[in-house]
C-alpha cells in the first residue's frame, strides 16, 4: 500500500455518476497532475456515500471534509484551495446535518434524535472496493480468521442462534436456524448461494454492498461454508448490476492470491471456491428455487417447496441460500459477539435494517438504522418531511411484495414481529413514501402491472390472475369499474395467495387486498361517481 | 436469408462465447448473455449454434432464451431505451415523461423505429430509484427526468 498525504474519495453510485461523478474524477486527476501532486494524493472512487441530495460528493481525507454538490467546474479552485494550499474550500462544503450515516463523526450530532447506526453499510464509501488491503484495515477477513483458528462449526451456528439474525431478504426467517438445517443434510456436497438477485423495485441496499463492499460477501460465504460444511459457493447476481459482478470477480480473485479463499483457506484444512453467477434478467430469480433453477442453465421457474433448498437445493444437494444484507451481517456478529449483536434493534428483530426511502419526500436515498424505528421517524428525521410540505397518503413497503401501509400505522415500529401482527408486509427495505397526489387505485395498477409482466407463467392463479387484476383496475381507473368487480379482485387475490406456487404468485395480491381494506372509499368513487379523487387516472370511459 | 459471410461471424462469436464458459449446461446463461451483447439479439442460427455446442435440445436453449428480459430474439434497433416503469419511478412523475418519450419517438412500448434507431422497451426496477424517473439508453442511465428533457436526451445518440 503507498503512503499518501491526502486521499480524496469520490461517490461514484449509478446516482453520482449520472449526475456526472466520473467528469469530476477526471478533472481531479487532471489537476492534481498538472500541480504535480500525483504522488502525495490519492484519488479513488467509491461507492455511496449517503447524502443523495449533494452527489456527486468529494471528501477529502485525513481532514473528512465533506463536498458535494461538486461539479467539474468547482474542481480547480477545490485542489487549489485544500490540496494545494491546504485551506478548507468553504464555499463548496456540503450542507451539515445533525445525522448522517459514516461520516457522522464529522458532524455535529446535538440532541437525542436516533443517529444511522451502520453495520451492514460500515466500510460503504470510506473504503476502496477494488483494494483488499483497504478492507483488512477495515477490520477485513478478522471474523474469518477468528472462525478458522479458534471456533468449530457448531460453536459459528450457535452464536448466530443466539445473536437472532433473521433473514433480510423479506421473509425474517432466522439464519442461525437455516444454518443448522443445511449443516445437517446429509451427503458430502453442499452449497452456499448468496441472492444479489436484487430486483424488488426500488430496493437498491444490496448494490450498494456489493459494489462498496465486496469482500463482506466474499468473507461472510467463506465463512458460512465452514459452518456448514461446504466447499463451493455460488453469488447469483442479476444482469443489470454489471459493476457489482465486476467488483466481486475481483474481490474473489485478490482473496485467492492471499490465500484466504481457495485451497487451505488461512492455511486450514478447510478449502472453499466462489463463483459469480450473472442473471439476465428476471424479477422471479430473487425466489430462491428460481434462482437456483437458473444457476442451473435453465429457466427461472420456482420449484415447489418443500423439499426445500436446505435438503434439496442446487443440484439437489443441501443448500444455503442467503441474502446479501443477511451475509454483511456475519462478520460483525462474529467479530463482536452474539450480545452486541442482540442489544441492537428490537428483542425480536435484532440489529439494523437498511432501507432505501423513495417517493414523495424532500430526501431520498439509503439509510441504515436499528430495527424498530417507525414510519414517521423516518419521514420526519432522514426524508426531512414530507415534499412541499404535502401530507402523508400511504407508504408502500418492500417493494412490490410488500404491503401498502395506511396513516395509522405510521407509529408502528418496523420490525418483522410487529408488522406481522398488524397484518402487512415488513418486505426487503424499501419505503416508498406517498403523498395525497398519488391515486392508491392507480399505485395498486402499477404494482399488479410488474406482476403480471414479471409473472413466469408456470402456475395459473398468478399467470391468469394478474392479468385479469391489471384489466379489471384499468376498467376502474378509466371509469369503467362496476361494483361487482371489487368482489372478483377479493377472490382472484385469495386464489392467488392460496394456490399460487412460489412467493411472488402469493404476494402479488396484496397491494389488491390492501387498497380494499384501507383505501375502499377511493376505489369505490371511481365506480360510483366515476370520479378519481387525486385527478391521476384517466377516467376516458374506455373498457377493455 | 443470411449470407455465408454473416453465418461465419455468428459461428466465431458462438465459438468464442462457448470456450469462455465451457460447454456445460450450467454455463448456457452466461453464453448467451455474451451473444446477445455482441450481436444485439440472438439470431435463430446463434442459439442452434449454442444447442449443438452445449448439447442441449435447441427447445431448451430457445425457452431459456425467450425467457430472460435481457436477451432478446428479435431484432433491435441501434439503440435500445429502457424505461422503467415500477412505482417508485411511477410516483415521482414518471407517466409524463413515458408519455413524451413516446411522442418524440413516435413508437410504442415493446416496438423498433421504422428506421431501425429506437427500440422502446419497458422494463422493471433498475436499481437507481432514489433519482427516479429513470430511463436507459444503451448503457447510460438518465434519473430525475422530466418531459422536457426528452428531446434533448435523443437528440445525444445518432
Amino acid at each position: 500500500m503507498k503512503f499518501v498525504r491526502s486521499m480524496v474519495l469520490i461517490s461514484s453510485d449509478p446516482q453520482s455518476v449520472a449526475k456526472g461523478a466520473n467528469e469530476v474524477y477526471a478533472c481531479l486527476q487532471d489537476e492534481i497532475c498538472k500541480r504535480g501532486l500525483e504522488s502525495e494524493i490519492s484519488v479513488t472512487t467509491v461507492g455511496d456515500i449517503g447524502h443523495h441530495d449533494a452527489i456527486p460528493m468529494v471528501i477529502v481525507y485525513p481532514e473528512a471534509v465533506v463536498y458535494g454538490p461538486v461539479t467539474e467546474k468547482d474542481v480547480p479552485f477545490l485542489v487549489e484551495e485544500h490540496l494545494y494550499k491546504g485551506r478548507i474550500a468553504t464555499s463548496l462544503l456540503a450542507p451539515v446535518r445533525e445525522l448522517s450515516g459514516r461520516i457522522a463523526w464529522l458532524t455535529s450530532r446535538k440532541g437525542t434524535l436516533p443517529a444511522e447506526h451502520r453495520i451492514v453499510l460500515e466500510r460503504v464509501g470510506i473504503i476502496d472496493p477494488t483494494s483488499i488491503e483497504d478492507y483488512f484495515i477495515h477490520d477485513g477477513y478478522q471474523a474469518l480468521g477468528k472462525v478458522l483458528n479458534t471456533m468449530t462449526p457448531e460453536e459459528v451456528i450457535s452464536m448466530l442462534e443466539k445473536s437472532g439474525l433473521r433473514g433480510r431478504g423479506g421473509a425474517g426467517f432466522p439464519t442461525g436456524t437455516k444454518w443448522r438445517f443445511v449443516s445437517r443434510g446429509q451427503g458430502n456436497q453442499k452449497y452456499v448461494v448468496c441472492n444479489a438477485d436484487e430486483s424488488e423495485p426500488g430496493t437498491f441496499k444490496d448494490r450498494l454492498v456489493l459494489e462498496g463492499d465486496p469482500h463482506s460477501i466474499v468473507e461472510a460465504m467463506t465463512i458460512a461454508g465452514y459452518a456448514v460444511g461446504a466447499s463451493e459457493g455460488y453469488i447469483y447476481i442479476r444482469g443489470e448490476y454489471v459493476l457489482a459482478q465486476e467488483r466481486l470477480r475481483k474481490a474473489i480473485q485478490q482473496a485467492k492470491e492471499m490465500g484466504l479463499l481457495g485451497e487451505h483457506v488461512f492455511g486450514s484444512n478447510f478449502s472453499f471456491e466462489i463463483h459469480v453467477h450473472g442473471g439476465a434478467g428476471a424479477y422471479v430469480c430473487g425466489e430462491e428455487t428460481a434462482l437456483l433453477e437458473s444457476i442451473e442453465g435453465k429457466r427461472g421457474e420456482p420449484r415447489p417447496r418443500p423439499p426445500y433448498p436446505t435438503t434439496r437445493g442446487l443440484w439437489g444437494k443441501p443448500t444455503l441460500v442467503n441474502n446479501v444484507e443477511t451475509l454483511a451481517n456475519i462478520p460483525p456478529i462474529l467479530r463482536n459477539g452474539a450480545e452486541w449483536y442482540s442489544k441492537l434493534g428490537t428483542a425480536s428483530s435484532p440489529g439494523t435494517k437498511v432501507y432505501t426511502i423513495l417517493g414523495n419526500i424532500n430526501v431520498t436515498g439509503l439509510i441504515e438504522v436499528p430495527m424498530g424505528i417507525t414510519l414517521r421517524e423516518v419521514i420526519a428525521i432522514y426524508g426531512k418531511g414530507m415534499r412541499g410540505g404535502s401530507n402523508f397518503k400511504m407508504a408502500q413497503t418492500g417493494g412490490s411484495s410488500g404491503s401498502i401501509i395506511p396513516d395509522s400505522l405510521q407509529d408502528t415500529p418496523m420490525d418483522f414481529d410487529s408488522y406481522a401482527k398488524a397484518g402487512v408486509a415488513f418486505g426487503s427495505g424499501a419505503l416508498l413514501i406517498c403523498n395525497e397526489d398519488v391515486c392508491a387505485v392507480d399505485l395498486a395498477k402499477v404494482l399488479v402491472n410488474f406482476f403480471r409482466n414479471e409473472s413466469c407463467g408456470k402456475c395459473n392463479p398468478c399467470r391468469v390472475g394478474n392479468q385479469r387484476s391489471y384489466e379489471i383496475l384499468t376498467n376502474i381507473t378509466e371509469g369503467t369499474g362496476k361494483m361487482s368487480d371489487l368482489e372478483d379482485l377479493k377472490n382472484i387475490s385469495d386464489n392467488m395467495f392460496q394456490l399460487s406456487n412460489c412467493g411472488l404468485g402469493q404476494t402479488a395480491g396484496s397491494p389488491i387486498r390492501d387498497i380494499l381494506k384501507d383505501f375502499r372509499a377511493e376505489v369505490e368513487a371511481h365506480i360510483r361517481l366515476k370520479v378519481c379523487p387525486s385527478g391521476i387516472c384517466p377516467m376516458s370511459g374506455v373498457r377493455v | 436469408m443470411p449470407t455465408q459471410t454473416k453465418i461465419g461471424k455468428i459461428n466465431e462469436i458462438v465459438s468464442k462465447a462457448v470456450n469462455q464458459h465451457g460447454a456445460v449446461r450450467e454455463e448456457l446463461i452466461p453464453i448467451l448473455n455474451d451473444v446477445n451483447r455482441t450481436l444485439g439479439y440472438l439470431p435463430k442460427e446463434a442459439l442452434e449454434l449454442i444447442s449443438q455446442q452445449v448439447h442441449v435440445p435447441k427447445s431448451t436453449t430457445f425457452s431459456v432464451a425467450s425467457f430472460y428480459h435481457m436477451l432478446s430474439t428479435k431484432p433491435l434497433g441501434r439503440h435500445v431505451i429502457q424505461f422503467c416503469e415500477s412505482a417508485p419511478c411511477h410516483v415521482v412523475g414518471g407517466h409524463q415523461v413515458w408519455q413524451a418519450l413516446i411522442e418524440n419517438l413516435k413508437i410504442k412500448a415493446g416496438e423498433t423505429s421504422p428506421d431501425g434507431k429506437w427500440s422502446l422497451i419497458t422494463t422493471s426496477c433498475l436499481g437507481v430509484c432514489g433519482v427516479g424517473p429513470v430511463m436507459m439508453v444503451d448503457d447510460d442511465v438518465f434519473g430525475n427526468l422530466t418531459p422536457d428533457q426528452v428531446p434533448g436526451i435523443l437528440q445525444k445518440y445518432k
